[in-house]
């Protein structure tokens, strides 16, 4: 190598990167390579996932990259110093990259460049086997595209794990002038941010495998909806757009087919029920986001009333593999009903906390314990959330389940959207079941009864069950009150609503037997 | 952390005429609006309502539905903290009552000088929390003192 090629470093611009100081040391990097006129190109990567040890710093060596982690903005001066530059020793060395066992372990189909490639340069896109999915879906059609992704078993990673090539099979036999495709990128369960990292690290992979729905069912135009939380996702998504137009990707034509693709990124205002697939339509229609009665579907009268192909995130950016590799490629990872990879997020009072994608199939305790390595806090882990605020809470006996849409359910629980947060023996679980019901009353979209009336008759409870008074009694009005939310809410938010309330009552029965409060003088 | 130019007709005007041809325009519009002046401000709504052939009750309801818009102008510094669960797991309920009795600032409450802190849930840095977005800007591992700290930084730029 001559001295004048540049060695290129790695510094993510994920924003929990971000959130940790990755930009001071990039600067930083930048500058001391400068001093010392070091030939050095910085690249701004997406996030490898070990979020622990973020910022984390790559040097592509003749090795491979070469890790160090988590770096400050002090430590750079040594770093430089020690020879990163060569991937030179030093205390905050963790070898190469792909050797780590974080990484290892995974099988990264959806997140295979993510962290790899810088996420906005399309000939890097294209260098990792960008748009070979793509590719080979034009020159199939639409019911053979359709075809595939049945066979591949993909199911809806929302959470409602319906199958995706069903949705498209109806989108695509509907017959209208205009048809849409959505992305629900809504992404608003605590514990989950694989949308987020996907769409700052590897923003093409999702639209790619947008513009293949739209080839399949026959729409023109599609539209993400992103939450407003998520602003550099949203500043990443939009350039990523106007780069893929420009480059002839979608827009008028795809990739020269003739087949027009308009996408536009659409943002959101902090309303968690938009996640739900029918407000998300009506917000994108302009509206309150108020939750619609199925029947008809989205796919049959969805956007404007047009059939519409709603699917979130990972589900689209699963298809671009599935399409280049084969469905059966795709099915042969899994188990069950549960086929290919899930991306899960791994958050909370975690030491090592991340993304992590692998074949369905592998227990939660080996997720949380071997990958995560217990608690930050060191505590013992008392409770485990899956699925974001409408998922169970389990306990640390029942961690031995395995990531699978069926094994979940059978003990009334959920996987959602693969987010897990871990919680220590601080938690008081009767506060958190308060907190479902105090999340549900604030973001209840308020068009059905249950939900509407019964998340604040759910706080009302839960404040006397906490403060002493009549616990028994109480808790027969909790679990008659949850069953009617069950049973008669319109939709998953009210719906789903009791299922961490009744998951913390009976596997923590023992935090929601209180001593009577004094109470004020009256 | 930029101060808002005033509400300007006028200005609220073209902006709106400029994407009332979108699909759906409602929320882009409003998005833009707040962007420019920080707020939606309440004169807007017949504005919209005119632009996209809706009824006022209509524009109206969206802004009100949504969390995100104002319709007031907001302090210069808008600090949004993570209460949900996983920024729970790491202890931002402590965080939220430390800030009230250390430091004298309410979560949601009124404004403290020029910074005001407002809940979310979930800000997607579920692994680094607990978090904050600080005009825009994404923190993690924050304790109090950090946010009184940027709530103190709010009032000495003004």
């Amino acid at each position: 190598m001559s001295a004048l090629t540049p060695i290129r470093i790695f510094v993510p611009i994920d924003a929990a990167a971000l959130s940790v100081g990755a930009e001071a040391v990039a600067e930083a990097v930048a500058r001391e390579a400068a001093n010392r006129a070091l030939p050095v190109e910085i690249v701004r990567n997406g996030s490898r996932g070990m979020l622990w040890l973020e910022p984390l710093v790559e040097v592509e060596t003749a090795e491979g990259r070469v890790a160090y982690g988590p770096v400050t903005e002090k430590d750079v001066p040594g770093l430089i110093e020690a020879g990163l530059i060569e991937g030179g020793a030093h205390p905050l060395r963790l070898g190469l990259t792909e050797e780590l066992d974080w990484m290892k372990r995974q099988q990264r189909l959806t997140f295979a460049r993510v962290g790899v490639t810088d996420p906005l340069s399309i000939a890097d896109y294209r260098a990792h086997g960008g748009f070979k999915g793509l590719q080979k879906a034009l020159a199939l059609t639409g019911a053979e595209i359709v075809q595939t992704i049945k066979a591949s078993g993909l199911r809806g990673r929302g959470g409602a794990g319906f199958p995706t090539g069903i949705k498209w099979q109806t989108v695509h036999d509907a017959r209208a002038d205009q048809k849409y495709i959505v992305c629900n990128a809504d992404e608003g369960d605590s514990g989950t941010f694989a949308d987020r990292m996907l769409f700052e690290g590897d923003p093409y992979l999702t639209i790619e495998g947008m513009a293949i729905a739209a080839v399949a069912v026959g729409a023109t135009r599609g539209y993400i909806y992103l939450r407003s939380e998520y602003p550099h996702a949203h500043r990443t998504l939009q350039r990523a757009i106007l780069k893929a137009e420009a480059a002839g990707l979608i827009g008028a034509s795809i990739l020269g087919t003739g087949h027009p693709f308009h996408l536009e990124v659409r943002l959101g205002a902090g309303a968690y029920i938009c996640g739900e697939e029918t407000s998300l339509l009506e917000s994108l229609e302009g509206k309150r986001a108020i939750v619609r009665a199925k029947p008809p579907l989205p796919a049959l009268e969805g956007l404007f009333g047009k059939p519409t192909v709603v699917n979130n995130v990972l589900s689209f950016a699963a298809v671009p593999w599935i399409m280049e590799h084969g469905a059966q490629a795709y099915a042969d990872f899994g188990m069950g009903r549960s086929r290919g990879t899930l991306p899960v997020q791994l958050g909370g009072n975690v030491k090592r906390g991340g993304l992590i994608e692998l074949a369905f199939g592998i227990s939660l305790r080996e997720i949380i314990e071997d990958m995560g390595g217990g608690t930050r806090s060191g505590r013992p882990i008392r409770a485990v959330q899956v699925g974001g605020p409408l998922g169970a809470y389990l306990t640390a006996e029942q961690l031995d389940v395995l990531m699978d849409y069926e094994a979940l359910a059978a003990m009334r629980a959920m996987l959602g959207h693969g987010g897990i947060v871990v919680f220590d023996d601080r938690v008081d679980m009767a506060k958190q079941a308060r907190f479902a019901f105090q999340f549900c009353a604030k973001e209840s979209c308020g068009k059905c009864t249950p939900c509407r009336i019964g998340a604040t008759r759910g706080v009302e409870v839960m404040d006397r069950i906490i403060s002493g008074r009549e616990v028994p009694k109480n808790i027969a009005v909790l679990r008659d009150l949850s069953k009617l939310m069950i049973d008669a809410s319109l939709c998953a938010m009210g719906g789903l609503t009791p299922m961490p309330v009744l998951s913390a009552l009976n596997h923590f029965s023992e935090d929601f037997d209180r001593p009577q409060l004094p109470l004020a003088a009256e | 952390m930029a101060g808002y130019p005033a509400w300007d007709q006028d200005s609220a005007q073209s902006i709106i005429a400029g994407l009332a041809h979108l699909e759906g325009a409602t929320l882009p519009i409003l998005h833009a609006l707040q962007e420019e002046f920080g707020h939606v401000d309440p004169q807007a709504v017949p504005l919209i309502a005119e632009a996209l052939n809706l009824s006022r009750a209509e524009v109206h309801g969206a802004i009100s539905f949504y969390h995100d818009f104002r319709t007031a102008p907001p302090p210069r510094r808008v600090i949004k903290l993570c209460r949900a669960e996983a920024c729970q797991s790491l202890g931002c309920e402590t965080l939220v009552d430390e800030l009230a009795q250390d430091h004298g600032i309410v979560v949601d409450g009124a404004a403290h000088g020029d910074a005001i802190i407002e809940t979310v849930y979930c800000l997607g840095n579920c692994a680094l929390g607990p978090s904050a977005l600080v005009d825009g800007e994404l923190i993690g591992r924050v304790d109090a003192a950090r946010i009184a700290r940027l709530c103190d930084h709010g009032r000495r730029d003004s």
